[in-house]
């Protein structure tokens, strides 16, 4: 891996992004492609690229790019074009703080503290995984527990194994990543256990990741107890009931001595609380504008932190977008403001962003609450889009045009999900 | 070499025996048996400096409760750890509970416990809005404090071994035999003579008493489980709210702890083992369902961490410290709740106790009371981080984002004694936050491997068999 030199630090800046994953990076190319001169990226990792670089599997980039890359492949296309574009990265870097003017104090071991000015700031911080506490499973407290994403950093970025007989609780994407990951690594996986009747990871992941390999998926199952001391040496599985609460005398213990949890992530946003942004409860994440800016005035906000993507082409897509809004805010281009509120109706569970406007196509994307087969999206009585299938594992993504908006006079359209006969 | 006094045990008691004991000309060891200071029942309780009103007068308890409750300012301004004055407020929910708050009142008053007040509903609630309106009253006590337990144990420790505390960790009394007036015990590690010896094993003090045949008494652990929330409940209460306490316990609290954190619990249940910290679904139950009665704002979903710790229960209920009929082997027995408050306390009496029966004690006059101020980046003026950057920048790298902990601060950490993840993660809050420890504990293992000078996986979580990582060749 190359290592980007530390550049010069300049007193302000178009755009500052803070954040160098995925969204950061692209959020940055759209501020360039709406005119912006000098952009900053802050990046608290060693080096930019964030989650991508230990996602060293294949999938990635097959909607943006037309071919399937690894993550860090994926990554480094992204930091090459960064990079030529004159976009100025800092790493191992930290924001503490923006105020009102857009003033962003940083911290870094290379410059120090600073405080530089923005015209525009990308919020970008991406997400972090849920632990154990926020599931609160009972049992001891040994060692041996972890978030599959830090197996992952473990085993493919500092070459280490994590375990041996591995256990995995929750079905998101990046422990069927991992149930694959370590069986290639001659671990034995004894079975993913997911607490909802469905999975929670996209189905082809299910297919190659688990099926493939004979791991035993448990759906309505959890892990009810933790054993072991000092290292973990065994779990209690069991069914659960129609409230998700484990069925004591039908669990059966599984010895082993690794737990990996895949129960989901959540959007990073100390700094965004720190800022008193509007966040949404369902996403975690902050309310966000048609142009993806904030409750606070140029400050706007893409990717994971403001919902969690299943895939990183996703979030390249709304990160360039924020990033191009951005970049225009910061060259004084001022559009009109939204004029619809978005509601998330029957069997919706969000929708991003919360607000647009009649006067142009927006890209709005959602989750469903449950699984269905045959159904259709509807906004108001102004669309409706057919689905073969909707997954909430699945985000959604509906395009819509002003001509559907011109017939709609009120404030408020409400987007419901409806099973078709 | 003969020890002038070996101490059995690095929990808080032991560890403020140990200080008190270095201010004297002494020869002093300490054995713990894990690899790290307080790790048992003194790291995993409430976290509270009682008010001093709620232990009976007439028992040891009601006695030392007060009088540590008076000593923890001054130890806190020498040695730097988490504790605040925080007040709090026992509160009546039903109107013949009143009563019961005027009861406390003038057993703390008989005690000498200053400040105490009766709060009216309306006060009460002006104070703590956010307390369930069928609140009834409460009474208020200013001398009651939040301390991280964990750190007094690290600061007591730390300043004892250097004014010349011996430190034995990972060792364990195996077996204790006479030679003429030495005492010689077997540990893990070799033998230890010593002329006297103080018990302070917590759960295991009845075992040790045992070997030395110097006690016939039985420990019962009472298994207490606390729930931690997550930080967007900061500042739901400003003082530690207490109900109205049972025998058993001092009922279900909501402490707003040193850092912020809101805590809920503890359980209070008799457990058949010595090693039963498992938290249970009944425990979560009790606690939210207790709490939600009290501040009707905090949800199951705020939870982000949970653990269980051990009270150290006597049939009496009361603590248990004194000379035993062992010559030199002074038992300190059944310290649970209120022993965290009482330690000072239980420390200055057991020195005296040590005079009585023979132990010369003379000052020391390079003692050493304060310890160097540790840096908690977090809580430094920008102006003040801005400086310390410039002079190192390891502390202008952010290792743990949740609770904003810096390199140097876990360099600092592991240069102290900190041998383990827990270890750094109870000095420096590293892996303490939201993500606990997603993002930070490779980085935290890579600093304790360069620091240590050893293999990254020989890293553990807390000791013995507690493992993190293994080589990709090697076997588990």
């Amino acid at each position: 891996m190359r290592k980007l030199t530390s550049p010069q630090l300049k007193s302000s800046y178009d755009v500052i992004i803070v954040g160098g994953g995925p969204a950061g990076l692209a959020a940055a190319i759209g501020a360039k492609e709406a005119g912006a001169e000098s952009i900053l990226i802050v990046d608290r990792e060693q080096k930019a690229g964030g989650i991508l670089w230990q996602c060293i599997h294949p999938g990635f980039g097959l909607h943006h790019f037309k071919e399937e890359l690894t993550g860090p492949e994926y990554a480094q296309r992204f930091l090459k074009q960064v990079e030529e574009e004159g976009v100025a990265v800092i790493s191992d870097a930290y924001v503490l703080d923006i105020d009102k003017e857009r003033q962003v104090t940083l911290m870094s071991s290379v410059y120090g503290m600073h405080s530089i000015k923005a015209g525009a700031v990308v919020l970008a911080m991406g997400a972090r995984e849920r632990t154990r506490g926020a599931i609160h499973t009972p049992g001891t407290r040994p060692s041996g527990v972890l978030t599959a994403g830090l197996a992952q950093k473990l085993v493919n970025m500092l070459g280490y194994m994590p375990g041996r007989r591995i256990v995995i609780l929750g079905s998101g994407d990046i422990g069927l990543i991992m149930a694959r990951r370590m069986t290639l690594e001659g671990a034995e996986v004894l079975g993913v256990f997911e607490i909802m009747p469905y999975a929670n990871g996209l189905n082809r992941n299910i297919v190659q990741c688990l099926h493939d390999f004979d791991i035993p998926l448990h759906l309505s199952h959890t892990v009810a107890q933790i054993h072991g001391q000092e290292r973990i040496n065994a779990v209690t599985v069991a069914p659960v009931d129609d409230k998700l609460n484990p069925i004591a005398d039908k669990g059966w213990e599984i010895p082993c001595d690794t737990l990996l949890l895949a129960i989901g992530l959540i959007p990073e946003n100390e700094l965004s609380r720190q800022l008193n942004l509007r966040l949404d409860p369902v996403t975690n994440g902050p309310i966000v504008n048609s142009a993806m800016e904030t409750s606070m005035d140029g400050v706007f906000a893409c990717g994971n932190v403001v919902h969690i993507h299943d895939l990183v082409d996703f979030v390249t897509q709304e990160a360039l977008s924020a990033g191009r809004n951005a970049g225009e805010y910061a060259l004084g281009q001022r559009r009109p403001g939204d004029n619809i509120r978005l509601v998330p109706g029957n069997g919706v569970s969000y929708c991003v962003p919360h607000t647009i406007s009649t006067h142009q196509t927006h890209t709005v994307y959602m989750r469903v609450r449950k699984p269905h087969e045959r159904c259709s999206i509807t906004f108001g009585e102004v669309y409706e889009k057919k689905l073969r299938y909707a997954f909430p594992a699945e985000m959604i993504t509906v395009t819509l045009k002003p001509e559907f908006l011109e017939t709609f006079h009120g404030d408020a359209l409400v987007v419901d999900v409806h099973d078709r006969e | 070499m003969v020890y002038d006094v070996a101490i059995i045990g690095g929990g808080i008691t032991g560890s403020a025996i140990a200080r008190e004991l270095m201010r004297y000309r002494l020869r002093v060891i300490l054995i713990e048996k894990e690899c790290e200071i307080g790790a048992g029942t003194s790291k995993a309780n409430s976290g509270i400096i009682h008010a001093g009103h709620h232990s009976r007068s007439g028992t040891l308890k009601g006695r030392l409760e007060w009088a540590g409750n008076q000593m923890w300012d001054e130890l806190h301004a020498d040695l730097d750890f988490g504790f605040r004055r925080g007040g709090e407020l026992t509160v009546a929910m039903k109107p013949d509970q009143v009563a019961d708050l005027h009861e406390l009142k003038a057993n703390g008053e008989a005690k000498g416990v200053t400040g105490l007040e009766l709060w009216d509903k309306e006060r009460t609630l002006k104070e703590e809005p956010n307390l369930s309106s069928d609140v009834v009253a409460s009474l208020y006590a200013p001398t009651s404090g939040i301390i991280n337990p964990y750190e007094a144990c690290y600061s007591l420790i730390d300043n004892a071994v250097r004014n010349g505390l011996e430190l034995s960790l990972e060792n364990a009394v195996i077996g204790i035999e006479w030679q003429d007036d030495v005492i010689m015990l077997n540990t893990r590690k070799g033998r230890i003579a010593t002329r006297y010896c103080v018990n302070a094993a917590g759960l295991f003090s009845d075992e040790i008493a045992a070997m030395a045949g110097a006690g016939n008494f039985t420990i019962r652990p009472r298994k207490g489980e606390e729930y931690l929330l997550d930080k967007r409940l900061m500042g739901i209460v400003r003082h530690t709210i207490f109900p109205l306490a049972t025998a058993e316990s001092k009922g279900i609290l909501v402490i707003p702890t040193f850092d912020g954190t809101i805590m809920v619990g503890p359980t209070a249940q008799f457990v058949d083992s010595k090693y039963d910290r498992t938290t249970s679904a009944a425990g979560f139950n009790e606690v939210f369902d207790s709490v939600r009665t009290l501040v009707p704002g905090i949800s199951p979903r705020d939870c982000i961490a949970q653990f269980a710790g051990l009270r150290a229960v006597l049939e009496s209920e009361d603590f248990l410290i004194g000379p035993s009929s062992v010559r030199g082997f002074i038992n300190v027995a059944g310290i649970q709740s209120p022993g965290l408050t009482a330690a000072p306390a239980i420390a200055k009496l057991i020195v005296e106790i040590l005079a009585d029966e023979g132990l010369q004690l003379e000052h020391k006059e390079n003692f050493m009371a304060q310890n160097p101020k540790r840096v908690r980046f977090a809580a430094l003026s920008r102006r003040e981080q801005m400086r310390l950057v410039a002079a190192n920048p390891s502390y202008g790298r952010i290792v743990c984002r949740c609770e904003l902990v810096t390199e140097g601060e876990i360099v600092d950490a592991i240069r102290a004694g900190a041998r383990t993840l827990d270890g750094v993660k109870f000095r420096t809050r590293a892996g303490m936050g939201r993500c606990q420890g997603g993002f930070c504990s490779a980085r935290v293992m890579e600093l304790l491997s360069r620091e240590l000078n050893v293999p990254f996986t020989a890293i553990t979580k807390r000791g013995g068999k507690s493992w993190i990582v293994t080589d990709r060749e090697e076997r588990g």
